[in-house]
This record gives structure tokens, C-alpha cells and sequence, in this order.
């Protein structure tokens, strides 16, 4: 038959490349942060994603998992992915000794906006593996500094033993062109040296000019819920508040329909949404 | 469009000559009532005159189960050498059903393009025949009874001939290859294809009516309706196997007995499935019957609108057919209609 789009070439769209596992740098309990290369030189080069987007993490004989891609793309030849171990492939993984192989296929998603972005300032809200794809968003940003206004990363976790990256973002204490706050709800030791408290809380220590302002925010359900109201409180309109959000996928590209959330699917249309797309599409949040 | 004529009692020979565009497949009967899209070894199993086949073509290029990858450690995920490229002609598809194909080709095109289902598209032509609805026919509704493309030549039943529409070039060397068999067209053909093509809009019995109906979905998101087909629903599924438009499928990785190499998988699956939405953490976005019913016609009458610019319902009547909880899509779309403007 005439029409249909070439099936040309070697470009199968599932097909996941090799990439070995360079380092590995545990995080908290389960979760821990991996360092992957591509082995093939060409596609080392030409691999490029937006903050936001996801890869397709194979573990070969074991299967697939979507997983944001937590470096930035400021930062080229290696790929970094923040893996919580709760299945079957998180589980694989985190078996595999230093320099395995697995398979990659990616950048999938649509990412965050960064140009229209841009010229703003960006307030980063994170709880929990929120901080995966917002690290790789706030690194872009603090890598492209002068293309943005300021830059606000809000960070809260129960206690500081289950805070991600914890050093990588106690060492952004100390840096003058952006406000890190790092909170911690409980401190009974009285050794954290940023704040205590829920991280609304936060909100009392920063102006929010809503027109200027993009609110990038990803966690636990709950955390949306209060981080939301705040930001509504605050008039930040509702398509500058985008979040990501997860569904079960399978694919990644928008065929094999697990990831649908009435009529987007969350892997092509998503995982960054808008709140106002959020309020508007039915089982969203 | 070029249309030719082939009286019936040329038919035979003309099915055999196709073989040499591919392997025939063609609906052949089963039991009472019962087709199914089957390889044909002899033609005289074709049925031509048939209502619907158990499974649509859908088969043929999106398969239950297929093997997208064979892997080792070592070489990581390689595509099976299988023959994508086999030539196959599919003979005897009804209007719907390839409206049914020209709507997974639209989710399988796109940004993304799935090869295994496009070679499989590319190498594989289809010749349609007209039909005549029965009790659970509704494609009129839907706006498939007729097809304009889509198709390499189309046979419609004029009582001792067929008209034949050339779509393609391969559909006109179908016809060349058999010249002497086929006819010119005269007056009274036309005359009695339009007699016929009127007809037929009569034996429609039921009607799935469109006009806002994604509207309608939004509104009666909330509708009890839901609930009531959540208890009749069993999660079988087979609505979504039967479908001609229904694509979701399930990935994994199957290990050989080495424990080392093995196939990465992929077979049809069911948003009427509970584990379907399930994600990290045990969290079910859709752990209710009644929410996942609701997903799929959502998704048919209303998600689908939205990406596609039409519904992802072709009217062939298969999941009425086949759901053992007599849950009908076309009652419930009128139910849910009349209930909003009670
Ligand atoms: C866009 C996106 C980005 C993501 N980014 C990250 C990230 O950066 N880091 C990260 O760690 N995770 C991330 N995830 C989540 C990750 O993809 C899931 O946790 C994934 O399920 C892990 O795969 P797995 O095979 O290890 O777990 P699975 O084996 O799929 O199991 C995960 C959990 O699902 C449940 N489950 C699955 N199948 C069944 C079943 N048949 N019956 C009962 N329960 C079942 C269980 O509760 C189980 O604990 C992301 C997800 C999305 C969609
Ligand atoms: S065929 Fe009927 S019972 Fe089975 S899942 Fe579909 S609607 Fe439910
Ligand atoms: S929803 Fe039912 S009637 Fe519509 S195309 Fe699918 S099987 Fe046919
Ligand atoms: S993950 Fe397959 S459609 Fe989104």
C-alpha cells in the first residue's frame, strides 16, 4: 500500500542501546543514583534530552521501567538516573556490579518548556524522588545562570537521613545567585544547618511575583495538595505551575495506551503538565 | 477512482490468480454464525457473504503475541531476523474494518512510527467487499459504511457481478494480471450499485447517534451509569481483543531455559484488566470495574476525538457480540444520552 510512513533504516523505535554503568553513588535507603555511558561513541555524542524527559531503562532478561533522567543536559557523555528499588527491574539493577551493561532507548516525553521559561524565575518545589527530574531541570538552569531571573530550589523531607542528593544540595547553601532551602520536618539532634519544618513553610521566606514566575513542582501526592494551595495563594496563574506526574507506561511512545490519562497519554503528552491541564483532565492527580 | 467489473463466475479465478501477490487470507466460516480470517488452501472455504469475523485483520499486523527482540547480556537486544517482508493478500475486508486499520495506522504513524506494524502494512494488500448490515451493525453511525481508501481494490456486490474500485497501482496489476476476466462498466451497473448502496442504508437497526456526544461524555462523567455496567462487567476483556481499533498492549522480557538469552515479548492487553494502571507502590489509578469501563469508552467517544479528530470505534458490533455480560455499546452511549437530558 502507498501512504504509510517509511519503515526504512535501522530506526526501530523500541530498539534500546547499550550503556554501561559507570558509577554508582547510593543515596538514601533503595535509592541510589547511577551513573550510565553509552557504548556506542556516535550516539554518546548525538544523545541530548530536555530537563523533564525519561528514559526507558532495560534490564536485559528482566524488562522495562520509564525513569527520569536526573543530570542535565549541560553535561554531556554520561546520563544520570536516580533509581528507587521497588520492583522487579529496580531490583535487577541494583544486583548489577559496577561497569554492567543494560539498555537505554530515550529521550521520551515532552520535558520542561526551558525557553519559554527562560527570562523568569524559577521556583523548584521537590519532595521526595521529585528532586529526579527537577535536579536535572535545576542543574540546566544554574548551567544557562544569566538566561534566568532567580532561581528558587524548595526542598522538604521527613528527616535529613532521606534527603536526596543531600550534599550535592547542602553545597548550594553557599551559592549567591540562587535561594536554596532545604527542610527537614524533624530535627531532634539540632544538627541540620537549613530549616526545619514542612516545606510550605518555606513559602514565608520568599516573594513569589506571579508574573514572572514558573513554579516547577514534583512529589508525593500529598505534597501537591498543600504545595498547590500556596502557590494559588500566591496567584501564580495555573499554566505556570507544571508538575510531573507518573503513570504506569509501557512503551514510552505513545502506542501500547497503558499510560492514558483521559485524552493524554502521559508519556508523549506528559510527564510534565501544567496544573491547569491537570485540573481539566479527569483521574489526573 | 477506475472501477471495473468482474462477473461472479469469474470470481474463483480470479482469487487464484492472486496467490501470486502473497499468501491468501480470507474470512472463512467456522461454525453457525462464526467466521474468522483465516490462510486459505482452498478457495472454495472463502466466504465471501459473511457478517463479521471473530477477531479483525488487526491480526495481521498488530499479532496477539510477537517477538520484538531476541537479547543476551553480551549483545543486548537484537530484532529477530523473522520475515516481516512476506507478502500476504488480505481478501473479503469489510468498510469498517479498514476504517479500523486506517485508525491504529494512525496511532502506530506519528512522531513515532512502529515498524513492525507498518512493514507488516506495507507488504500486506487488501481487497474489501461490501456487506449487509446485520442487528449489530452500526457503522452508519460511525461513519465507516463506505471506505474511499485505504484498500487496493474494493468488490461491491451488484447481484451477479462485482464493482471493482482500483485504489493503487498494485490493486490496477491485480486487475491486469487478470484482464480477460473482468468487464467494462455500463449504465445499468452504476444504476443498480447506487439501488443497492440505498438499500443497504435500510437494514440498519441500530444507531449509536455522534452529534456532541464527547460533550455528553464530559458531562456525565460522574454518571451512575458507570457503576451499573461496573457490576456487569467480568474484566474478561474480550471487548478489547475482538475490537478492530483497540491497541494497547503489554511488554516483557521472556527468558530462555539458560536463565541468560531470551525474547523481549509484546501481546495484546486490556484496559478492562485491573492490574492495567497500576502503578509503583501499589497505587491503582483505576482499581474500580466501574472506572475502567468508564476509561474505555472515555477513551473511544472522547479521548480519542481529542488526539485522532475522531472516535476509535469503527460500529462493526464485535464487543457486542462477544461480551459474555451483555454489556452493549451502543445502549449504554444512548443511555448515557438520554440521562442528560432527562
Ligand atoms: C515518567 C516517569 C518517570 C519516572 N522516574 C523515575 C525515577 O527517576 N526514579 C525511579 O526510581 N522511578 C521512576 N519512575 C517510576 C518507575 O518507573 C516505577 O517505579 C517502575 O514500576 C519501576 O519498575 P520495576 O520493574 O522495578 O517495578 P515493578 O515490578 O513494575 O513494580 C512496581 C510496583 O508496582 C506494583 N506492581 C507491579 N505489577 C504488579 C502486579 N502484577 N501485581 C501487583 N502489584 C504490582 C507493586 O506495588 C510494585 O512494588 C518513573 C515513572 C515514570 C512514569
Ligand atoms: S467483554 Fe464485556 S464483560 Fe468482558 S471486559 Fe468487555 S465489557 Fe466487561
Ligand atoms: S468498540 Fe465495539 S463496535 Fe466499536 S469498533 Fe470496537 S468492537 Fe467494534
Ligand atoms: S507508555 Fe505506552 S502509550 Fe504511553
Amino acid at each position: 500500500m502507498s501512504n504509510h510512513p517509511s519503515t526504512s533504516g535501522a530506526d526501530n523505535i523500541y530498539q534500546p542501546s547499550l550503556a554501561r554503568i559507570v558509577r554508582i553513588l547510593p543515596q538514601i535507603e533503595d535509592h541510589r543514583l547511577f551513573q550510565l555511558r553509552f557504548e556506542d561513541s556516535g550516539i554518546r555524542q548525538s544523545f541530548t534530552y530536555r530537563p523533564g524527559q525519561f528514559v526507558e531503562l532495560s534490564l536485559i532478561g528482566t524488562g522495562e521501567a520509564p525513569i527520569s533522567i536526573s543530570s542535565s543536559p549541560t553535561r554531556p557523555e554520561v546520563i544520570e538516573l536516580c533509581v528507587r528499588k521497588i520492583g522487579r527491574v529496580t531490583e535487577a539493577l541494583f544486583r548489577l556490579p559496577l561497569n554492567s551493561l543494560v539498555g537505554l532507548r530515550g529521550p521520551y516525553g515532552n520535558g520542561f518548556p526551558v525557553e519559554e521559561m527562560e527570562k523568569n524565575n524559577l521556583l523548584i518545589i521537590a519532595g521526595g524522588l521529585g528532586m529526579a527530574p527537577l535536579r536535572s531541570l535545576l542543574w540546566y538552569a544554574l548551567d544557562n545562570r544569566s538566561k534566568f531571573k532567580e532561581i528558587i530550589l524548595m526542598l522538604g523531607t521527613k528527616i535529613s537521613e532521606e534527603m536526596l542528593f543531600k550534599y550535592e544540595l547542602l553545597s548550594l547553601l553557599d551559592r549567591t545567585d540562587m535561594k536554596c532551602l532545604l527542610t527537614v520536618d524533624k530535627d531532634e539532634e539540632g544538627i541540620w544547618p537549613a530549616q526545619v519544618g514542612v516545606v510550605t513553610k518555606l513559602f514565608d521566606a520568599v516573594k513569589v511575583d506571579p508574573e514572572i514566575t514558573y513554579a516547577a513542582v514534583c512529589g508525593p501526592p500529598i505534597m501537591y495538595k498543600f504545595v498547590l494551595r500556596k502557590l494559588l495563594e500566591r496567584n501564580l496563574p495555573k499554566d505556570r505551575i507544571l508538575m510531573s506526574l507518573e503513570r504506569r507506561m509501557k512503551c514510552g511512545v505513545g502506542k501500547c495506551g497503558h499510560c492514558s490519562i483521559g485524552y493524554k497519554y502521559t508519556c508523549i503528552d506528559g510527564p510534565i503538565f501544567t496544573y491547569w491541564d491537570a485540573i481539566n483532565l479527569p483521574e489526573m492527580i | 477512482m477506475q472501477i471495473v467489473k468482474l462477473p461472479k463466475e469469474n470470481l474463483d479465478k480470479f482469487m487464484g490468480g492472486l496467490s501470486k501477490f502473497g499468501e491468501i487470507h480470507a474470512p472463512i466460516k467456522k461454525d453457525e454464525n462464526t467466521y474468522l480470517f483465516s490462510k486459505i488452501e482452498d478457495l472454495s472455504k472463502i466466504e465471501l457473504n459473511y457478517n463479521r469475523t471473530i477477531l479483525p485483520p488487526k491480526k495481521y499486523f498488530l499479532p496477539p503475541n510477537e517477538t520484538m527482540f531476541r537479547f543476551s547480556p553480551e549483545k543486548g537486544y537484537e530484532p529477530p531476523q523473522d520475515n516481516l517482508n512476506k507478502k500476504y493478500v488480505l481478501l473479503g475486508v469489510h468498510s469498517c474494518d479498514i476504517h479500523g486499520l486506517k485508525i491504529l495506522d494512525l496511532v502506530f504513524s506519528g512522531t513515532y512510527v512502529d515498524n513492525y506494524y507498518f512493514t507488516r502494512r506495507k507488504n500486506t494488500s487488501i481487497i474489501g467487499v461490501s456487506c449487509i448490515p446485520d442487528d449489530m451493525c452500526f457503522c452508519r453511525s460511525m461513519e465507516t459504511d463506505f471506505v474511499e481508501d485505504g484498500f487496493d481494490l474494493f468488490l461491491s456486490d451488484i447481484d451477479d457481478s462485482y464493482l471493482v474500485r482500483i485504489a493503487t497501482s498494485l490493486g490496477d496489476d491485480m486487475v491486469r494480471a487478470n484482464q480477460s476476466l473482468f468487464k467494462e462498466v455500463d449504465k445499468e451497473d452504476i444504476a443498480e450499485y447506487k439501488r443497492k448502496s440505498n438499500e443497504r442504508k435500510n437494514y440498519f437497526k441500530i444507531d449509536l447517534e455522534l452529534y456532541n456526544l464527547p460533550e455528553i461524555m464530559d458531562l456525565e462523567y460522574e454518571s451512575k451509569i458507570w457503576e451499573e455496567i461496573g457490576e456487569k462487567c467480568l474484566s474478561c476483556g474480550t471487548c478489547s481483543m475482538v475490537c478492530p481499533t483497540c491497541y494497547c498492549y503489554d511488554v516483557f522480557d521472556q527468558l530462555n531455559l539458560d536463565g541468560k538469552t531470551g525474547e523481549r515479548r509484546r501481546q495484546w492487553d486490556s484496559c478492562l484488566f485491573k492490574d492495567y494502571a497500576l502503578v509503583a507502590g501499589g497505587l491503582n489509578f483505576r482499581s474500580e470495574r466501574s472506572a475502567r469501563v468508564k476509561n474505555r469508552y472515555f477513551h473511544k467517544q472522547r479521548g480519542f476525538v481529542a488526539q485522532y479528530g475522531r472516535p476509535s470505534c469503527v460500529g462493526c458490533g464485535r464487543c457486542i457480540q462477544s461480551c459474555p455480560a451483555k454489556i452493549d455499546i451502543v445502549e449504554v452511549m444512548t443511555k448515557i444520552r438520554s440521562a442528560s437530558y432527562e
